[in-house]
């Protein structure tokens, strides 16, 4: 009894969070005859009909998409990342006038998220005549004050002074310690303020929703939204937005599955083993 | 004093970027009022004057007490569930409940629409997207979509507690329930307070669920949470204006709510951040 009560709970609610997922895994493989005859989870044969579909639809603009997602992401994620540490680096072991002030409006941007910005964003970007344009979506995502607030942690954690210390009586420059020695310590704490970042980007709807107009340069959020904005009412779509779906999930769910070990939120306890 | 300046082009780029931000959300107002002098105190309590608003409000606080209390209480059950002895599988679980964060939100909207559409659903005469029921459906897609992560929170913070407090509280002959209930949740306040926090702010910007749960309803109005009506204000109807007063309205809303309620428990959450 003590044994089947939690077990149960808690297949219970790994049910509950596979079943979406697995029933697009399912109903991609339908033709769209077969998605409104067969029973909700019996597999279909249409999977390569639907793929071939998909990628011919609008001469592939879904391939793009998916390019432009790993774009974002990817870019996004990595210019962050770098902002992050060295910003963390240098509130963590510099005790300089303001650090506290600048600690705590970092700490007031994580409770003011970028997303009620995004309007004001997109005014200045038109006035600039950068909306509609890649860095409308990149150079907002950027500046990410909880990849800052953990990376000051983990900078705090990792890092020792005693190491710093050592290196400037070696005579080493500030750049070169950071290089040399804060970085490298930094890695395994870098890599999940990367994931993170790479997360929140590759599934943010509000900002490229907004700043974009020309479906060339749409994330996959947006390209799929649009398509199903268009095919909601068109049952013959159905069957292209649930493969484009599948398909959009699939590189996070495998990103996620490989890097198990780096998703940990407990930087600051320096427990992420690199 | 040499470290301000070797970090003084970081600190500075931050320090930049974040001014820069705040300045953005006055300039969305500042323009208003250069074209009108007092557009903007207009603006503003036009903004918290508007009906329509209010309605929005109104339904995103039903929606948001809803999510709050079903997401996090999950989550502080699974959490501690992974954490008690007794469960069997636990990895599995832990894994198959943290997967839907690697589901974009547009993504789990759409497969949840498709799973609520009357055609496709495995669960027949339930009106999913009828007036009343949109509400919960909608908060099913949040509540699907967010446990995992805040389980993996509390769970990680689960892990940092020392063993021997269990030890100890089993001698003195506690059952693990009351371990859970006695020691575990007491430890556990301050990151309960922290995923609290997030999880309010990511409410009241509630957008993407809505949004993209519309195509396949039309019982969710253009204007069903205050952020999509900052959407229609700006986008379609070009009052470009009053949008910018709306978000500001959002902004300080969540920094009251947020604030207000760290104040509540304040010290508690923040206090072990030197």
């Amino acid at each position: 009894m003590t044994r089947l009560v939690p077990t149960g709970v808690l297949l219970l609610g790994a049910l509950y969070c596979l079943l979406p997922v697995s029933w697009v895994l399912v109903a991609a493989s339908k033709s769209p005859a077969e998605l409104f005859t067969l029973g909700t989870f019996a597999p279909g044969s249409g999977l390569l009909g639907n793929l071939g579909e998909l990628s011919a639809y609008r001469d592939g603009v879904f391939w793009r998409w998916m390019a432009n997602t790993a774009f974002y992401a990817g870019g996004g994620a990595l210019l962050s990342t770098a902002v992050s540490a060295v910003a963390g680096f240098a509130l963590a072991k510099y005790r300089f006038r303001g650090r506290n002030l600048i600690f705590n409006v970092l700490i007031g941007g994580v409770l003011v998220p970028s997303v009620v910005l995004a309007v004001p964003q997109y005014l200045l970007f038109a006035k600039v005549g950068l909306a509609d344009t890649y860095w409308a979506v990149l150079l907002p995502q950027i500046l990410h004050p909880y990849g800052i607030y953990l990376a000051r942690i983990y900078a705090g954690a990792a890092v020792p002074d005693s190491l710093l210390e050592a290196g400037r009586i070696d005579g080493g420059g500030e750049w070169r310690l950071l290089r040399t020695v804060g970085l490298p310590l930094m890695v395994p704490g870098m890599v999940t303020i990367f994931l993170f970042q790479f997360v929140a980007i590759w599934n943010n709807f509000l900002l490229p929703f907004i700043m974009l107009g020309d479906d060339g340069k749409f994330p996959l959020t947006v390209g799929l939204y649009t398509l199903l904005a268009a095919g909601a009412n068109q049952p013959s779509l159905y069957n292209l937005i649930i493969t484009g779906a599948l398909l959009s999930i699939i590189p996070l769910i495998a990103l996620f599955l490989t890097m198990q070990r780096y998703w940990r939120t407990d930087l600051s306890s320096g427990a992420v083993k690199g | 004093m040499l470290f301000l300046l070797f970090f003084a082009l970081p600190i500075g780029y931050t320090v930049y970027l974040s001014l820069r931000r705040t300045k953005v959300s006055g300039l969305g107002l500042g323009k208003g009022s250069r074209q009108e002098v007092w557009a903007g105190a207009d603006n503003l309590t036009a903004a918290v004057a508007d009906g329509e608003l209010w309605a929005g409000w109104l339904r995103v606080v039903g929606y948001g007490a809803l999510v709050l209390v079903v997401m996090l209480g999950l989550a502080l059950l699974f959490a501690l569930l992974l954490d008690s002895a007794h469960a069997r599988l636990a990895r599995f679980s832990r894994i198959a409940i943290f997967l839907p964060y690697a589901v974009p939100g547009v993504v789990a909207s759409l497969l949840w629409g498709f799973l609520y559409l009357p055609s496709l659903t495995p669960i027949g005469g339930v009106d999913f997207l009828g007036a009343t029921a949109v509400t919960y459906s909608m908060a099913n897609v949040a509540v699907w979509g967010g446990t995992g992560f805040n389980m993996l929170v509390l769970y990680t913070n689960l892990k940092a507690i020392p063993r021997s407090y269990y030890e100890a509280a089993r001698i003195d002959g506690a059952s693990e329930l009351a371990i859970a209930l006695r020691v575990k949740i007491p430890l556990l306040v301050p990151a309960i307070v922290l995923t609290t926090v997030f999880s309010l702010i990511a409410t009241v910007q509630v957008f993407t669920e809505p949004t993209t749960l519309r195509p396949f309803s039309n019982t969710i109005s253009s204007t069903w949470s205050p952020l999509m009506k900052v959407y229609r204000d700006a986008f379609v109807t070009g009052d470009l204006y009053s949008a910018a007063a709306t978000s500001l309205v959002i902004a300080a809303v969540s920094l009251v709510v947020s604030f207000g309620f760290l104040r509540v428990v304040r010290g508690r959450a923040f206090g072990e951040v030197r």
